[in-house]
């Protein structure tokens, strides 16, 4: 066991499976010799060098869409994009060919790719420093995306995205990169895509959060001083998301809220409430709440705190379903 | 069977002024007297604005801040070739260009301190909002160059990008487009020779950035990016090309980042410092001072005068800065759409009203 947190479980299993597969490269801006912009790299270049460790041209698309040939030829790229919001570029390559090279050759060619990206705000970051697009993401058959909210599921998550036989966008919650240290394994261990975590278990509510949003669950949960008793499901793979999950902890409390980040028109809260409706509508006692960001562009930092999502919408959502 | 050579191209390099101040007065641009004291006093500016905001930095007084040290030449000798009508497109390293294109300081201060209202563009200056995804601005460039030659405007565009911008495909999508459409779009490429820690000649296998002109036919020229004046005439000779419907041009602007990427980062970590020392003693302000010195135009008097005028006007700015009220809330729904959607209503009411 060593004490990480969540970048350096990322360090972790790029290192365990940079060491077990030599076909694994990690490429990307900054990502050698600087060890990348928030360190996730750090030490690679020197221990795997510059065949391995791969400094690239500034160009995401050129970053994805050249990780897709390296894929469909045998490697096992991990593309590194600075921040989620860059990864827009790269839409047309993810959406037109990263997803449907399976489907279109009949599985004669594969794309086993991993894109990494730290998202979402609460930082201060620059303008599309911030973004929260997993369900513009999750809208494109064939890409498969996680989203790990501590760092022992995001060693475990990382090392079963790098071995998944599809492509698969791993985000990383950069708002809580450095804030939960872990003990966790140096042993190869897996996480498996689309399972999601109960955190806790409850009777009253399900609340269901991903990535930084589950931390700031956890704290509305602890401010509600055992008033409610709240089922935690942490999502961690938003496609393909765990319905079963989902749905066995609807029925049984009857109650939901889900947070997220991301803006609320389209967001992925929107897609489980369609699933809950269809499978668990007779159970629930009170309509669905979620507490998300509003339709509006990502503000600059003045006035991040209005739009994010925090403790205090979480807990106001509770209080609703549970008044309802 | 032939096989003959089809075309041969060449890339122009220009310098004005060496590094001893010495002037090449054959391609000295025409500038009065007074025009280049308006140059130094802009550069020293933007200097001081530039030291004085990493400070803040530094205090927590503003947020990450982008420092443009060692590029005051390109960015105010280009400005200085502009129009207020004519367009610009900038990136993130561009504070010193907009203060040089009439943005108050007080809104530079206010978008690093993470503060929207800070973008506007005064009412006569067209200064678009600086663009943060690298390379994403040249195309808008483009297109506002080709609307000013649609609507026979006689303004320019000019954009500005690193030469890390030009590995992506957006850069080469305006270059081709600009050679299209023959419009009247400038190219300023701050080539600082460092992308974060990517050195130049990883990011591209061409010897020049200006090269890259060749393939969408139209001129590409490098010039001294620490000679304010070779930019300058690089500059006006574009924009009077451009007037004229003469098309674009690429401009490198081949210079050094003499400071870190941003407030976070450390540049230590992959440049050598002997590097790093060697462009620090080019310094573009430096230069301009001995030219001055030997024509008349400066004196140690006047020096010390423009040093601590534009201390006084950037402390200002910072005091004027620190008292503006701080952004309504509400405004992160006012300037989505020109009308609210009856979700934002909804929400606003949800994130405002009832708490
Ligand atoms: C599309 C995109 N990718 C990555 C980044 C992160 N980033 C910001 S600046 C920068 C380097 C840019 O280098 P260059 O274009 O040479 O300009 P410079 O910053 O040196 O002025 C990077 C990688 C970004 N802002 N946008």
């Amino acid at each position: 066991m060593v004490v990480a947190n969540i970048v350096q479980a990322v360090t972790m299993g790029l290192r365990q499976e940079l060491a077990r597969d030599k076909n694994v490269i990690v490429l990307g801006e900054d990502v050698g010799l600087n060890g990348g912009v928030f360190r996730a790299t750090d030490g690679l270049y020197k221990e795997f060098g510059p065949n391995r460790i791969i400094d690239t041209p500034l160009a995401e698309l050129g970053i994805v869409g050249v990780s897709i040939g390296l894929a469909v030829n045998g490697m096992k790229p991990v593309a590194e994009i600075q921040f989620s919001g860059f990864l827009y570029s790269t839409f047309d390559q993810l959406l037109s060919h990263a997803g449907r090279i399976r489907m279109r050759s009949r599985g004669r060619f594969t794309c086993p790719l991993v894109v990494r990206a730290p998202y979402g705000g609460g930082i201060k970051a620059l303008e599309l420093h911030c973004e929260s697009g997993e369900s513009i993401f999750s809208h494109v058959p064939g890409l498969k995306m996680v989203i790990p909210s501590n760092p022992y599921d995001t060693k475990g998550l990382l090392a079963a995205a790098i071995r998944d036989p599809d492509p698969v966008i791993f985000y990383e919650p950069m708002r809580i990169y450095r804030a939960i240290k872990q003990d966790i394994p140096e042993e190869e261990y897996f996480v498996p895509i689309g399972k999601a975590n109960i955190v806790q278990e409850g009777d009253d509510l399900t609340l269901i959060a991903w990535g930084a949003m589950v931390k700031t669950c956890q704290e509305a949960i602890e401010k509600l001083n055992s008033k409610y008793s709240v089922e935690l499901i942490d999502l961690r793979t938003i496609n393909p998301y765990d319905a079963e999950a989902v749905i066995s902890s609807v029925k049984k409390t009857g109650r939901c809220v889900i947070a997220h980040e991301a803006i609320r028109t389209c967001g992925f809260a929107a897609e489980l409430i369609a699933s809950i409706n269809e499978k668990a509508l007779l159970s629930l006692h009170a309509p669905v709440v979620r507490v998300t960001s509003p339709d509006v562009p990502f503000p600059m930092a003045k006035l991040e705190n209005y739009f994010l999502p925090d403790v205090n919408r979480v807990l106001k959502g509770m209080e609703k379903v549970m008044s309802f | 069977m032939t096989k003959r050579v089809l075309k041969e191209f060449k890339i122009e390099y220009l310098q004005v002024l060496d590094e001893n101040g010495n002037c090449d007065e054959a391609l000295m641009p025409k500038l009065s007297n007074d025009e280049i004291k308006k140059i130094y006093e802009m550069l020293v500016l933007i200097r001081v604005f530039d030291q004085k905001a990493f400070n803040m930095q530094r205090q927590g007084r503003l947020g990450t801040y982008i420092q443009f040290k060692g590029q005051e030449a390109c960015q105010v000798g280009s400005a200085f070739a502009l129009k207020d009508d004519d367009f610009i497109f900038p990136m993130y390293r561009n504070s010193g260009l907009l203060i040089a294109r009439k943005h108050p300081i007080v809104q530079v201060l206010q978008y690093w301190s993470g503060d929207e209202r800070g973008l506007k563009s005064p009412q006569n200056v067209n200064n678009f909002p600086i663009s943060i995804p690298v390379g994403t601005q040249e195309v808008h460039a483009v297109g506002a160059a080709w609307a000013a030659k649609l609507r026979g405007t006689k303004q320019v565009a000019a954009t500005y990008f690193g030469e890390g911008a030009t590995s992506k495909g957006d850069f080469h999508e305006a270059m081709n487009f600009a050679g299209v459409f023959n419009v009247p779009v400038i190219f300023v490429c701050e080539n600082n020779q460092y992308a974060i820690s990517v050195p130049r000649k990883e990011q591209t296998h061409s010897e020049t950035i200006a090269q890259k002109a060749i393939a969408y036919g139209f001129e590409g020229i490098q010039v001294d990016g620490i000679d304010v004046f070779a930019v300058y005439k690089a500059m006006a000779d574009a924009v009077e090309k451009g007037r004229s419907g003469k098309g674009p041009t690429l401009i490198e602007c081949f210079t050094y980042r003499m400071c870190d990427h941003s407030t976070s980062d450390d540049a230590s970590k992959y440049r050598p410092k002997e590097e790093v020392e060697m462009w620090v003693k080019k310094d573009p302000i430096e230069r301009l001072e001995k030219y001055m010195r030997k024509k008349g135009l400066l004196d140690d008097l006047y020096k010390e005068s423009i040093a601590s005028r534009s201390k006084d006007i950037v402390e200002k700015a910072v005091t004027e800065f620190e008292k503006m009220p701080a952004p309504d809330p509400k405004d992160i729904f006012k300037y989505v759409f020109a009308e609210m959607t009856n979700q934002q209503k909804e929400e606003m009411e949800e994130l405002f009203d009832n708490q």
